[in-house]
């Protein structure tokens, strides 16, 4: 009865601005959450989505640092460095970073960046 | 001395645009006293007032209903001429200006529902692209719009529902017009 008062174009409208908010919404969950910044030698090597699991290699000054994203998890899998700090660290947590000096490479999990609205 | 006195000499149309911006105030302030989780997310209850003044009296009736329950609203509130009272004028603005365009859609394909909608959109979006450019520069509001856009969604729907309900009942208080 009460949706008896929508006219064909509310049904219209109505129907647009939800897709547009799911559209929205599914973009959104791609892009902004779950970053991975990789840095070699202070300069981004990749940006790369949490959401797919795969293991990047970054070649440094030592040799290559494998990265593993896996589960929306990101680690640090292996690195030439030789006190494999970066390693041992594990899963690193969202906001955090995993920095393998020798090397010159740092992995930052950027799934909850501060910013303005944080604080 | 004798006092001086002013005499103020209102017509039908002043009383009756006092009569429903006083109801658009009544209703923004009740609304003020509703906890809501997320700053900036209201149900924005006097919009109907808003949309049952743009059909039965006009666009003009409208704007100064609106405008009055902003400026009253405001104060009440004391909030006049701080940030929050800019993005409320913002989006009042926005949302009369939409409305205006849009209350000229063929009434038989667009109702009170779609309008509402409408405004509801130009609203957030008015405010969100002031926060953008004036509140928060630099700061990525991308991440709020599904929120904020959803919420408008909702309350567009259902203040929108409200004034057709409305519409359609037959009128008591009101003189036929």
């Amino acid at each position: 009865m009460i949706l008896s008062a929508l006219h064909p174009g509310d049904w219209l409208i109505a129907g647009a601005g939800l897709l547009a908010v799911i559209g929205l919404g599914l973009q959104q969950a791609d892009s902004l959450e779950g970053q991975v910044v990789i840095r070699q030698n202070g300069q981004i090597f990749q940006t790369a989505s949490l959401r797919l699991n795969r293991v990047i290699e970054v070649a440094g000054p030592l040799g290559i640092s494998r990265v593993e994203i896996n589960a929306g998890r990101v680690r640090v899998a292996a690195d030439p460095s030789p006190r494999q700090l970066c390693v041992r660290q594990g899963w690193i947590p969202a906001g955090g970073a995993a920095v393998c000096l020798p090397n010159r490479i740092s992995v930052e999990n950027a799934a909850a960046g501060y910013d303005t609205l944080n604080y | 001395m004798t006092p001086s006195t002013i005499e103020l000499t209102t017509s039908a149309e002043d009383r009756r645009i006092a009569g429903l911006a006083a109801a658009a105030i009544g209703l923004t302030l009740a609304e003020a006293a509703i906890p809501l989780p997320i700053p900036g997310i209201k149900p924005g209850l006097a919009n109907i007032v808003t949309l049952l003044v743009l059909y039965r009296y006009g666009w003009r009736t409208a704007a100064w209903v609106a405008g009055l329950r902003i400026v009253a609203g405001a104060l009440a509130l004391g909030q006049f001429l701080t940030p929050a009272f800019v993005l409320s004028l913002a989006g009042g603005v926005m949302s009369l200006a939409v409305l205006a365009a849009a209350i000229h859609l063929p009434a038989r394909w667009f109702g009170p529902v779609g309008l509402s909608l409408l405004a509801a959109f130009a609203h957030i979006g008015a405010q969100l692209w002031l926060v953008d450019i004036w509140l928060l520069p630099g700061a990525s509001i991308l991440g709020l719009l599904p929120l904020f856009l959803g919420a408008a969604w909702l309350t567009g729907l259902g203040n929108g529902l409200a004034t057709a309900y409305l519409l359609n009942k037959p009128s008591s208080t009101e003189p036929a017009s």
